[in-house]
């Protein structure tokens, strides 16, 4: 338990180091925005949730990382995102913790459905 | 040549009334950011033939990560998004169609898109020009996106209008899920419905399970003494198959007679009479789901290079193994991955990336991730999912799926949740 605190403390600690290593270098930047994005299909737009799912813009980092950690070592009830926590790497659950926390807070819109037109192809 | 200038003049009006409805509405902070830049020319044009989950999705992410300066231009038929997932639900009687039924408007609008509803007669790779059936449009990148093809050649019989209006596929939503709604809610209790599913690969690998649940779960309640056979040509369920099988065997045990390595080989339509290596199975309600192909636009353009059915790509940019100005995502692509909607939005904006970073003089992520989560129903509340990620193997230039990926415990109703609030948040970053 003293251990896993300890491990949390520093991962948090080194979670503005990481931050800071982003900006200068592109690729990594892409590599986590497309990877942020692929989130998109269940926690909304740049990590805004039309609802349920929770919104992970503007989360705190270290929340972030404390949740993903727990699913990914399996001490989180398992629901959906522990399939995905363990198919990262430390480094990009780090990158992603500091790429929503920098995503502003925006109502995203839902769709309003509408009626099938009859001409609608098949 | 006149009717080039005709869209040109189009698309001039439709990109005006863009810049002064994002002049009045600040609240539309994207549609701003374009706006900021327009002054600016932009660094060139992307033309995205097909309008479903993929090629929306690659719109906004090309507008949104360039900050406005691509020009993109999506060319679709339609007029309307339906969404396939969940129409499934449509079936079972829990959903209408038009719950899953979408305008363009927001999409289009929220980040500048110009949109162009026509259809496609032809591709000139080489001028880098697109033929339509009101005008012609150039590119400097183009992708396609058209989706899935329905191949009848197994069962030709089927292959016109009229026989789908007896005997629908409804693998594309629409009027034909409608129909086969319609074909269910007739039948008297104590019918049977029949179902053929191809070999895979197809579109939706769990989608043919779930839609037997569906209707299993409609029969359960209104119509008891009804079945619902499933003839696979696969020789076990492609997907989530124990909690399907669970499903099968349990909650709609008497109900559901699943029927593996049972392909169809004929169908006879006055009779509704399908015929298979092994037997012939007489139906009240008949669904073929028929084999599957890249679309339209893909085979027209010679990008099926696999098979003949799927065109492969180089995953780092999705662009064609055929042509380096051509990209292909979604269903069309041929990957060991699922063809679902999740899949087909990830494809997309690793494109969309790849286009900005090549277009701007930048090199592509080496490495792109991506995550993927299907839900299906298994009664009108309960879902099941199945996640993964996948990673790019550069030895061998595929994606592949990561350590940790898995299926749910059990259908449950909070997943049911999940699989809603799924489709909500794509709609929303797909339309809006």
């Amino acid at each position: 338990m003293i251990k896993a605190f300890f491990l949390l403390a520093s991962l948090l600690a080194s979670v503005q180091a990481v931050a800071d290593e982003v900006k200068p270098n592109p690729i990594s930047h892409t590599h986590i925005k497309v990877l942020a994005a692929s989130c998109a299909a269940c926690h909304g737009t740049n990590g805004n949730s039309v609802g349920i799912t929770p919104t992970l813009a503007g989360l705190d980092q270290g929340y972030f990382l404390s949740q993903m950690l727990a699913f990914k070592q399996g001490e989180r009830k398992p629901t959906v995102m522990h399939h995905h926590a363990k198919g990262l790497s430390l480094e990009e659950i780090h990158l992603l913790a500091a790429y929503f926390a920098s995503q502003p807070r925006v109502t995203q819109t839902v769709p309003k459905s509408e009626r099938l037109k009859d001409n609608h192809g098949q | 040549m006149a009717n080039n200038t005709l869209l040109d003049t189009h698309i001039d009006i439709q990109r005006r009334r863009l810049l002064q409805a994002a002049a009045c509405a600040s609240t539309l902070l994207s549609a701003n950011v374009g706006m900021a830049k327009a002054s600016k020319p932009p660094i060139g044009r992307v033309v995205i033939i097909g309008g479903g989950y993929a090629g929306t999705t690659a719109a906004k992410y090309i507008r949104m990560w360039s900050l406005g300066n691509i020009e993109t231009i999506v060319i679709e038929q339609s007029s309307q998004f339906v969404s396939c997932p969940l129409s499934n639900l449509v079936l079972g009687g829990s959903k209408t169609i038009h719950d899953l039924t979408f305008g363009y408007d927001l999409v289009s609008k929220h980040h500048g898109i110009q949109w162009v509803k026509d259809h496609v007669i032809g591709v000139d790779t080489k001028a880098k020009r697109i033929r339509m059936s009101r005008g012609e449009l150039s590119y400097d990148r183009l992708i396609v996106a058209p989706g899935i093809d329905v191949n009848y050649e197994k069962t030709p019989n089927l292959a016109s209008a009229e026989a789908q209006a007896i005997i629908p596929h409804a693998w594309k939503a629409g009027w034909q899920t409608v129909n086969l709604r319609k074909q269910l809610e007739a039948m008297p209790d104590g019918g049977v419905f029949v179902m053929t599913v191809p070999r895979a690969p197809y579109r939706c690998p769990p989608g043919p399970y779930e839609r037997a649940c569906q209707v299993a779960s409609y029969f359960k309640v209104h119509k008891p003494r009804s079945k619902v056979i499933v003839l696979d040509a696969n020789p076990e369920i492609t997907s989530k198959k124990g909690l399907f099988n669970q499903s099968f065997t349990h909650t709609y045990a008497g109900i559901v007679d699943y029927r593996p390595n049972n392909e169809i080989v004929s169908v006879d339509i006055s009779s509704k009479t399908v015929t298979t290596e092994f037997e012939q199975v007489k139906a009240d309600v008949l669904n073929v789901i028929p084999a599957q192909s890249a679309g339209k636009i893909a085979q027209m353009m010679a990008l099926n290079n696999i098979d003949q059915r799927w065109c492969e790509v180089d995953f780092l940019t999705y662009t064609s193994v055929l042509d380096s100005h051509v990209h292909v995502i979604g269903d069309s692509v041929s990957a060991g991955l699922p063809k679902s909607a999740h899949m087909a939005t990830s494809h997309a904006r690793v494109c969309a990336a790849a286009i900005v970073a090549l277009m701007s003089g930048d090199q592509p992520d080496p490495l792109p991730v991506f995550a993927n989560t299907c839900y299906s129903f298994v009664d009108d509340k309960q879902a099941i999912h199945v996640a993964n990620v996948y990673r790019y193997d550069p030895s061998k230039k595929i994606m592949v799926s990561a350590e940790g990926g898995g299926v749910s415990i059990a259908a449950s109703a909070q997943e049911g949740q999940y699989a809603f609030a799924w489709a909500n948040n794509i709609w929303s970053d797909v339309l809006t």
